[in-house]
C-alpha cells in the first residue's frame, strides 16, 4: 500500500475512491416508454408522450431492461434482489419532463457483489459493489446553440441506466481507471452495456476522500460525470491534492458535488451539500412492486457467457499464454475471439505473440481495435503455420506481416509471389559458406579464435540468400566448416 | 324533444336499437339541452359537431346492424380525461390550451363501444376539491334548489360538472373520477348514481393524474342499471397503466335488479359521526330497513381506523400530487409565463398557472416528503392505510357488503365552505376509505332532506365485486324509489 501514498508538506496522504458508474442498457427501447434508443437520431426524433411526461402518460417497465439488469448482477457475483421497487426522484430542470426520475432507491433490483480487477504489475485487488440498480436517462441540455437560450433534446430522456456503485475500495487513480476498464469489460461480455464512453453509455461519478494511513474515512467529494479513464485519472489527481492542500493548511473539506474541466484539468464546486435538492424519495405510484421469478433469474444466470476472468483463467492454462498475454487478449472479446479462431490447431504462444505484439501493437497505433483488423484470423493461423512448418523465418514472417497489413492477401500466396519461400537446401548454402570463407580468411580464422564471432558469418550468409537462408542449417554448416 | 333527454340511458339504447329514433335525433336533443343550460357552467367545452358527427357515424352502424353495446347516446367527458385533438385542460390554467394528441383508455373503449361525446365537463382544478369552486372556469351549479330558495349550490366536486350535466338531463350518462369521493359526493348532491370501482378496473392510462395510488374512473348516471352499462364499457385490463388489474370485465348489468336475499350488510358504528345532520343518519336507518326488508342479514361491524382515515388521505394524496403535477413546468406544452431566469420562469408558471387550492396541496404534500418529515408523515399515513384496508378485510368476515351515508350533509351554497379547507375536506369523511382501501363503492340517491334535495346513501364492496355493489344498489333503488327531478329554472 506504501507506494500509493501522496506524499504532503505534512506527511503522507492515502487517497479513498468509490465510483458510482452509469451503464446504459443496451436494449433497443427505453426502460418505461418503448420508445426506440438509439444514437445520431435528430433532436427530439426518439420521444414518446410518455418521455415528454405528456398528461395522463404512465411508464410500463421494459422487462428486458429487467432482464439486463439481473445479468449484470449475476455477471458481479452479486445478490439479486427478487423483490426490488422503483421511487421516485423529484427535482426540476428542463431536460427532466415529469420532474422526477424514476430511480431505485430503498430498494434496488442488485446488491452486494464484487469484481476483481489487476494492476498493472499483474497483482490483483477486490472491489465490493454496493448495489446495482435501474434508473431513467434525463435528457439533454444544450446550452452552447444560442447566447439567450437553452435547447432540450429529449431522445436520451427515459433511457434505462444501470447504477452501478462500488464500495470505497480504490487507493489509487489507477486503481480507479483499471477498475473501470474491469467494469467495463464484463459489461460488454455480458452483453448488456456496450460500453461506448465517447458516446456517454458508460460515465462515472467518482467520489474522493482523502485520510491519514490508517485513520477513518474522510469527508468526500463528489466528481460528477467523468467520461474518459484519462479523466478519470486526472480528476482523481487534481481532486485528492486539492484536498491535501486544505488539510495541511489547517482547514477541513466540505461535502459536495463538484465538476471536472478536462480544459483546466481541474475540478470546481457545483452544489454544496447544503445547496444539495431534497429529492424527497418515495414509491412511484404508477408501478407495482417489481417481483422476479427465482426460476427466471436461473435461466438467466444459466445463459450467461465466459466471463473474463474465466477466460483468461483458461487461456492460461489451455494455451500455456504468459498472465500478460492472457489479460491483454481477454481484455476486449473480439480479441479473445480472434485469438481463439487463430490459434486452432496452431502454436497458440506464437498466435498470441503475432496477435499481441503485431497485430494489435499495429492496429492500437491507429487508435483501432481488432474489428477494424486488415488480417482476418485465418491468415494469422496460416502465417504461422508456415513458421511452424519452416517454410519461413520468424524473420522472413515479420516481411510477410507487412504485405499482409497491406492488404496482398493469404500469405502462402505473398510467399510465392515475393520469393520468400526459406533456403534449407544446405547445398546452396554450403556453396555461399565455402565462398564467403575463402574471400574472408581473416575472419575464418577469428571465428576459430572465438566462436561466438560465427553470427558475423551468419549475417553475410543472410544477407547473400536475402534472409531465406534457414539460420538453423545455416550455424550447422558454418560450425561444421570453420571446426568450431 | 324534452322527452328524449329525460330518457335513461338504457331507454335510449332501447329507442335507438328499436329505431324509435335516431342517435342524430337523439344527440341534437341534448346538444340544445346543453345550449340552453349554460347557467349551469357543467359543460366548459361544448362540441356539438362532433357529437353529430359521431351520431352520424353510430346511426350508421346501427342501420348495418354493427352496433356496440353504447351505440348511439351521448355522454359528457370530465375534463380530466384526455380526448384526442380535443382540448383537456383538468380545469387548470396551466392547462389552457393543451390539446391531446391521444385518447384516454376509458374514453377510447366508450367509443369503441359506439358512445357520442357532447364535450368536456367542468371540474375542480386537477380533481382538487369538494364542491367545484378550484375550476379555472368557475363554479358548476347546481340544478337543485332548496324549496322555494333560488340560491346557487355546489353539485359537489370534483365531479361537479358531470353529476349537475347528469342531473340536468343534459347528457345520458357521464365520465368521472374519484380520489377521495370525487364520483359518490356529487351524484348524493345532485340525485344521480356514481360508482367508484376497485382500483385497477378503470384504467388511468390518459386521465391527467392527482393521486396515482387514490384515482380511479367511473360513471356518473341517471340509474343503477345505467350506471353497470356504463362501467362495463370503460373498465378493462390495460397494459398501458401497470396498476391496471388483469381480470376479465363482467358484464355488470345482469347483476343490477339480482337478489339480495341472504346477503350480509354490515354497518359500520364508526360512521355514526358527530354533527351528523339527523335527517342523513334516519335514511341510514332507512337505507338499513329497506335492506333488511329485501331479506338482507343486517350486522353491525367496526372500521377502528375510520377516524385516521381522512388525515392519512391528506397526506397521501398531495404527495402524490405533489410529484404528478411537477410536469407542469411551463418547458413543453400548457401555460409558460416569463421570468429572468429558469427558476423565474418555473416559478411564474406555477404561481400563474395552479390555483390556490392546487397550490395548498403541492405545497402540503411537498411538506409531507420533506427530508425529515417523510416518516412522520408519509410512511406513517401509509401505515394507516392498511390499517384501514385490514379493517374492510376483518369485516368480509361478517358481511357481504357496507352501508353508509355518501356525505355528512347535503348540498351546499357555492361560497360557503371555501374559507375553510378543513371544513370542505370533512365532506370525503366517509368515501375516502375505500380508496385508501382500493374497493367499490356507490353513491344511490335515496331520498330528500327537508329544504328537498336529494341525498345519498354508499354501498361499499369487496375488491372486485361490483356485481354485489351493483345487486344491493339496486334493491335500494328500488325501495327508495328515487323520482325526484330539480325543477327547471335554467
Amino acid at each position: 500500500m506504501s507506494d500509493k501514498l501522496i506524499q504532503g508538506r505534512t506527511g503522507p496522504w492515502e487517497i479513498v475512491l468509490g465510483l458510482e458508474i452509469h451503464a446504459q442498457v443496451a436494449s433497443n427501447a427505453k426502460l418505461f416508454s418503448g420508445a426506440a434508443v438509439g444514437f445520431g437520431a435528430g433532436p427530439n426524433e426518439q420521444v414518446s408522450t410518455v418521455d415528454a411526461a405528456m398528461p395522463g402518460m404512465l411508464p410500463v417497465l421494459n422487462a428486458r431492461c429487467v432482464e439486463l439488469a439481473v445479468r449484470t448482477g449475476l455477471g458481479l457475483k452479486a445478490q439479486i434482489n427478487l423483490k426490488s421497487r422503483f421511487d421516485r426522484k423529484n427535482y426540476f430542470y428542463p431536460d427532466l419532463p415529469q420532474g422526477y426520475q424514476i430511480s431505485q432507491f430503498e430498494f434496488p433490483i442488485v446488491g452486494e457483489g464484487e469484481v476483481i480487477v489487476e494492476r498493472d504489475d499483474g497483482s490483483t485487488f477486490t472491489v465490493g459493489i454496493e448495489r446495482l440498480h435501474l434508473e431513467q436517462d434525463a435528457g439533454k441540455s444544450i446550452h452552447d446553440l444560442d447566447p439567450n437560450a437553452t435547447y432540450v433534446d429529449l431522445n436520451r430522456s427515459g433511457t434505462a441506466l444501470m447504477e452501478i456503485v462500488s464500495k470505497p475500495d480504490m487507493r489509487s487513480s489507477e486503481e480507479a481507471a483499471a477498475y473501470v476498464k474491469k467494469l467495463r469489460t464484463i459489461l460488454v461480455y455480458l452483453g448488456t452495456c456496450d460500453g461506448d464512453m465517447e458516446k456517454g453509455n458508460l460515465r462515472a461519478d467518482v467520489n474522493v476522500s482523502v485520510r491519514r494511513p490508517g485513520e477513518g474515512l474522510g469527508t468526500r467529494c463528489e466528481i460528477k460525470n467523468v467520461n474518459s479513464y484519462r479523466y478519470i485519472q486526472q480528476a482523481i489527481e487534481y481532486e485528492a491534492r486539492r484536498q491535501i492542500e486544505i488539510l495541511e493548511d489547517g482547514g477541513s473539506i466540505h461535502q459536495e458535488t463538484r465538476l471536472f474541466d478536462p480544459g483546466k484539468l481541474e475540478t470546481r464546486s457545483m452544489r454544496s451539500k447544503e445547496e444539495a435538492h431534497d429529492y424527497r424519495y418515495f414509491p412511484d405510484p404508477d408501478l407495482l412492486p417489481l417481483e422476479l421469478d427465482p426460476a427466471w433469474v436461473k435461466a438467466i444466470e444459466e445463459s450467461l457467457p465466459e466471463l473474463p476472468d474465466a477466460k483468461k483463467a483458461r487461456f492460461q492454462s489451455q494455451y500455456g499464454l504468459s498472465s500478460y498475454d492472457a489479460g491483454v487478449l481477454i481484455a476486449e472479446q473480439p480479441r479473445a475471439d480472434f485469438f481463439e479462431t487463430a490459434a486452432k490447431g496452431r502454436d497458440a504462444k506464437l498466435v498470441a505473440n503475432w496477435t499481441t505484439n503485431e497485430l494489435l501493437a499495429r492496429l492500437s497505433k491507429d487508435g483501432h481495435e481488432i474489428e477494424a483488423s486488415p488480417i482476418p484470423p485465418t491468415d494469422i493461423a496460416a502465417l504461422v503455420e508456415l513458421i511452424e512448418t519452416g517454410v519461413i523465418s520468424s524473420k522472413i514472417a515479420k516481411q510477410v506481416f507487412e504485405h499482409m497489413w497491406a492488404g496482398e492477401g493469404a500469405p502462402a500466396a505473398i510467399v510465392e509471389k515475393h520469393g520468400l519461400v526459406q533456403v534449407t537446401d544446405t547445398g546452396a548454402i554450403e556453396a555461399i559458406v565455402d565462398k564467403l570463407i575463402a574471400a574472408n580468411p581473416g575472419q575464418a580464422e577469428a571465428v576459430k579464435a572465438k566462436p561466438q564471432a560465427v553470427g558475423w558469418f551468419v549475417g553475410q550468409v543472410m544477407r547473400e540468400t536475402g534472409g531465406k537462408a534457414n539460420p538453423a542449417a545455416v550455424n550447422e554448416i558454418l560450425r561444421a566448416k570453420l571446426g568450431v | 324533444m324534452s322527452d328524449l333527454t329525460s330518457l335513461t340511458l338504457k331507454g335510449a339504447l332501447d329507442g335507438l336499437r328499436s329505431k324509435a329514433f335516431s342517435s342524430v335525433e337523439l344527440t341534437q336533443a341534448h346538444v340544445d339541452a346543453v345550449e340552453a343550460a349554460r347557467a349551469l357552467n357543467a359543460f366548459v367545452l361544448e362540441t356539438p359537431d362532433k357529437a353529430l358527427e359521431m351520431a352520424r357515424a353510430a346511426d350508421r352502424r346501427i342501420a348495418s346492424g354493427e352496433a356496440g353495446r353504447l351505440e348511439g347516446v351521448p355522454l359528457g367527458i370530465k375534463d380530466l380525461f384526455c380526448t384526442e385533438g380535443v382540448r383537456s385542460t383538468a380545469c387548470s390554467n396551466i392547462l389552457t390550451p393543451f390539446v391531446p394528441t391521444y385518447e384516454s383508455t376509458v374514453t377510447a373503449n366508450l367509443f369503441r363501444d359506439g358512445a357520442v361525446m357532447l364535450g368536456k365537463l367542468n371540474m375542480d382544478e386537477f380533481a382538487m376539491g369538494s364542491s367545484n369552486e378550484t375550476s379555472a372556469f368557475g363554479p358548476v351549479v347546481n340544478p337543485w334548489r332548496i324549496n322555494g330558495g333560488n340560491q346557487a349550490l355546489t353539485p359537489g366536486g370534483s365531479s361537479g360538472g358531470s353529476a349537475s350535466a347528469v342531473a340536468a338531463d343534459l347528457c345520458l350518462g357521464a365520465t368521472a373520477t374519484d380520489t377521495g369521493g370525487s364520483i359518490r359526493q356529487p351524484a348524493a348532491f345532485t340525485g344521480t348514481v356514481g360508482i367508484k370501482p376497485t382500483y385497477g378496473r378503470c384504467s388511468r392510462w390518459g386521465i391527467v393524474a392527482f393521486a396515482s395510488s387514490l384515482d380511479q374512473a367511473g360513471p356518473i348516471a341517471k340509474t343503477v342499471e345505467d350506471a353497470a352499462i356504463l362501467l362495463t364499457s370503460m373498465a378493462g385490463h390495460d397494459p398501458k397503466d401497470s396498476t391496471s388489474l388483469p381480470v376479465e370485465t363482467p358484464d355488470f348489468v345482469p347483476f343490477v335488479g339480482k337478489s339480495v336475499k341472504g346477503l350480509r350488510i354490515g354497518v359500520p358504528k364508526e360512521y355514526r359521526v358527530d354533527g351528523m345532520p339527523a335527517e342523513i343518519e334516519a335514511l341510514w336507518q332507512q337505507g338499513i330497513e329497506w335492506l333488511r326488508d329485501a331479506g338482507c342479514e343486517i350486522v353491525e361491524v367496526s372500521l377502528p381506523h375510520t377516524k385516521y382515515a381522512l388525515p392519512a388521505y391528506y397526506i397521501v394524496a398531495p404527495a402524490e400530487a405533489s410529484s404528478n403535477l411537477a410536469r407542469y413546468d411551463g418547458m413543453r406544452y400548457g401555460l409558460r409565463a416569463e421570468g429572468a431566469n429558469l427558476t423565474e420562469v418555473y416559478e411564474n408558471t406555477r404561481a400563474q398557472g395552479f390555483g390556490e387550492e392546487v397550490k395548498r396541496r403541492i405545497l402540503i404534500g411537498t411538506y409531507v416528503l420533506s427530508a425529515g418529515y417523510y416518516d412522520a408523515y408519509y410512511l406513517k399515513a401509509q401505515k394507516v392505510r392498511r390499517r384501514i384496508a385490514d379493517d374492510f378485510d376483518e369485516a368480509w368476515k361478517t358481511c357481504d357488503a357496507l352501508l353508509t351515508p355518501t356525505a355528512p350533509s347535503a348540498a351546499f351554497a357555492l361560497g360557503e365552505r371555501n374559507a375553510d379547507p378543513i371544513a370542505m375536506y370533512l365532506n370525503d369523511v366517509f368515501t375516502v376509505t375505500t380508496n385508501l382501501a382500493g374497493l367499490p363503492s356507490i353513491s344511490v340517491p335515496a331520498g330528500l332532506d327537508a329544504q328537498g334535495l336529494p341525498l345519498g346513501l354508499q354501498v361499499i364492496g369487496r375488491a372486485l365485486d361490483e356485481g354485489t355493489v351493483f345487486s344491493v344498489a339496486g334493491a335500494l333503488e328500488k325501495a327508495a324509489g328515487f323520482r325526484a327531478k330539480a325543477e327547471r329554472w335554467w
